[in-house]
């Protein structure tokens, strides 16, 4: 048995048996790692002697009988939450030298969790993007297909767990930067309600809209990620005060009872047929575990791409006008006074899909025309959350696809951005309404790509997405496939 | 609405980013492209509807004034191109 491969339940199992230790597992996470990585490119920054200290002390907690679900489990984490002491470069020139002096609160509560991190995982730049070819440093490929895309911007950490380089990962998710990578690269991956798992620490790209979330290899694992990384905390004013239930008694059979609603509007122009059929054939097995479907409309779906680039680059021009080479990171050292100083900074710093993203985000906000981009996409929002609120007064769960197509080519979308914004165009109303979503394995193309079906509920509603995935899963066979490397 | 290149120009600068002529018209025709798309959100009446900057319903979080330890100077200043004495060296500000 190749201990790499082992989901997070299953290692812990093992462990818990002494039949395998976390040093052993961590040597074979890095094996695999050394023997795959210089083709899928997952990893920014493999932090292997720290990880290797972490197994050794996580093995003997477990000598102790001091064992928790997450003890000894080599994770990884998107290099955009803070690890103190580990570089967090955001995928960033800006960013490249970058050690933070504190930890974001997930990656706090995983180390407290006893869980051994393996690394940082590539990114878009500041999680921009959908390919993850916007990393400044390189692009990550699809396991299942070298010449494809992981999806983005999570691409990296939903890369690493789909190869095996990893036995459960974190990623983040603005516009569907969990969900869409996951779908691409055959994994589950769940972004939370806002305001379930604490931002702090986790460098700012749209404040309203990003959430962290686990990416694994199936949904029990992930159900086990959510139980540590929830809950309020006093650093994140927008985290919830709500109690964090056992999302593990979720993993139980039967969907008797559950409605579920089909949004017709989730059918794109031009969608791959192959998604269809596997998202059709998806629904037809819920139907068949005792779920009631019916058909649903979300009227103002075909507004949410536009609401959301308006609203999303104007967060982030304001968010990121903090990089600015005067307290971390890159600064040009050319300039004789402040001004140029901030201007070559930025410019050298800042890659194009980023800088693009701040112009579009600066010209919303700016004197004469925030009334009618930047104002114009918050009311349409608040439209967007009120077709999600009256669908949910009949409907336990949706389901739709999670893009409209299968892992796109490398270099395919480059250089037509808003071709690239498309593909986003089933997830990110879930980030504008704040409400949770999920991926999870559902086919495979005719040319054997990974195609996800997205589960969304309503807000804190996490358990009855995981319910319905699992129970999905356990009638499937799609997350026991893995790709030939 | 179409965007010009001096209005490309002046946002880039507004953002303190220095662009080059051909990012400038690069941007121009990209920016533009998206622009117009969003110019779809134009044809809903929305002059009724309330803005929404939050999607979950959190009204103020308080928490209780208390004095805490804070990251030390020395640490906060670790990730600093150039500091001294602790503080932040810029280049000169005034003439």
């Amino acid at each position: 048995m190749d201990l790499y491969s082992l989901t997070i339940h299953e290692a812990h199992e093992l462990l818990k048996k002494r039949e395998i230790s976390s040093v052993e597992l961590a040597s074979a996470v890095f094996d695999r790692i050394g023997q795959v990585d210089d083709k899928v490119c997952a990893y920014l920054t493999p932090a292997k002697d720290r990880a290797m200290a972490d197994a050794g002390a996580a093995d003997e907690l477990i000598r102790r009988g001091e064992m928790r679900p997450l003890t000894g489990i080599p994770l990884a984490i998107k290099d955009i939450l803070c690890t103190e002491g580990i570089r967090t470069t955001c995928g960033s020139k800006i960013l490249e030298d970058f050690i933070p002096p504190y930890s974001s609160t997930v990656a706090k509560k995983l180390a407290d969790a006893h869980a051994v991190i393996a690394g940082k995982t590539n990114l878009d730049e500041f999680a921009m993007g959908s390919s993850t070819e916007h990393s400044a440093f390189m692009p990550t490929h699809n396991p299942w297909d070298l010449t494809r895309i992981p999806g983005g911007s999570s691409g990296g950490s939903a890369a690493a767990v789909a190869a095996d380089e990893c036995i459960g990962a974190i990623g983040t998710d603005t516009g569907g930067s969990i969900r869409q990578p996951c779908s691409h690269c055959g994994a589950v991956g769940l972004k939370p309600t806002y305001g379930r798992v604490s931002r702090f620490g986790l460098v700012a790209f749209a404040s309203s809209l990003d959430q962290i979330g686990p990416i694994t290899k199936d949904v029990t694992d992930c159900a086990l990620l959510m139980n540590e990384i929830c809950g309020h905390d006093p650093m994140d004013s927008t985290s919830v005060s709500r109690s964090v239930p056992d999302y593990t008694e979720a993993l139980r059979p039967g969907l008797q009872g559950l409605v579920v609603g089909i949004p017709k509007e989730y059918r794109a122009e031009g969608m791959d047929e192959d998604v269809t059929e596997a998202v059709t054939a998806a629904i037809k097995v819920i139907e068949g575990l005792g779920a009631r479907c019916k058909e649903v409309s979300l009227p103002h779906t075909q507004y949410a791409l536009a609401t959301y680039y308006l609203i999303a680059p104007a967060e982030a021009s304001s968010n990121l006008a903090r990089y600015d080479g005067v307290k971390y990171g890159f600064r040009d050292n050319t300039a004789d006074d402040l001004t140029q100083m901030y201007q070559n900074t930025r410019s050298n710093g800042f890659g194009p899909e980023v800088q693009r993203r701040i112009i579009i985000g600066t010209y919303a906000l700016s004197a004469g025309y925030y009334e009618a981009y930047y104002g114009k996409a918050s009311q349409v929002r608040t439209l967007i959350i009120e077709d999600f609120k009256r669908t949910f007064e009949t409907c336990d769960v949706l389901l739709s696809p999670v893009t409209p197509t299968p892992a796109f080519k490398l270099g395919e979308k480059l250089d037509d951005p808003l071709a690239m914004y498309l593909s986003d165009i089933f997830t990110l109303p879930a980030n504008l309404a704040g409400i949770p979503g999920l991926s999870v394995p559902c086919g495979f193309s005719k040319q054997g790509l990974p195609i996800g079906l997205q589960i969304l509920g309503k807000h804190f509603d996490e358990e009855k997405l995981i319910r319905v995935a699992y129970n999905f899963e356990q009638a499937t066979d799609y997350h026991t496939r893995r790709p030939r490397l | 609405m179409k965007i010009t290149k001096e209005q490309v120009a002046h946002v880039a600068k507004l953002a303190r980013l220095r662009l080059d002529d051909a990012a400038v018209e690069l941007y121009t025709g990209q920016l533009g492209d998206i622009l117009e798309y969003m110019d779809t959100l134009n044809s809903l009446d929305i002059k009724e509807v309330a803005a929404t900057s939050h999607a979950i319903s959190i009204i103020n979080a308080f928490r209780e004034d208390e004095v805490k330890s804070s990251m030390p100077v020395k640490r906060a200043l670790s990730n600093a191109p150039q500091s001294e004495d602790g503080s932040f060296i810029v280049p000169k500000v005034i003439g």
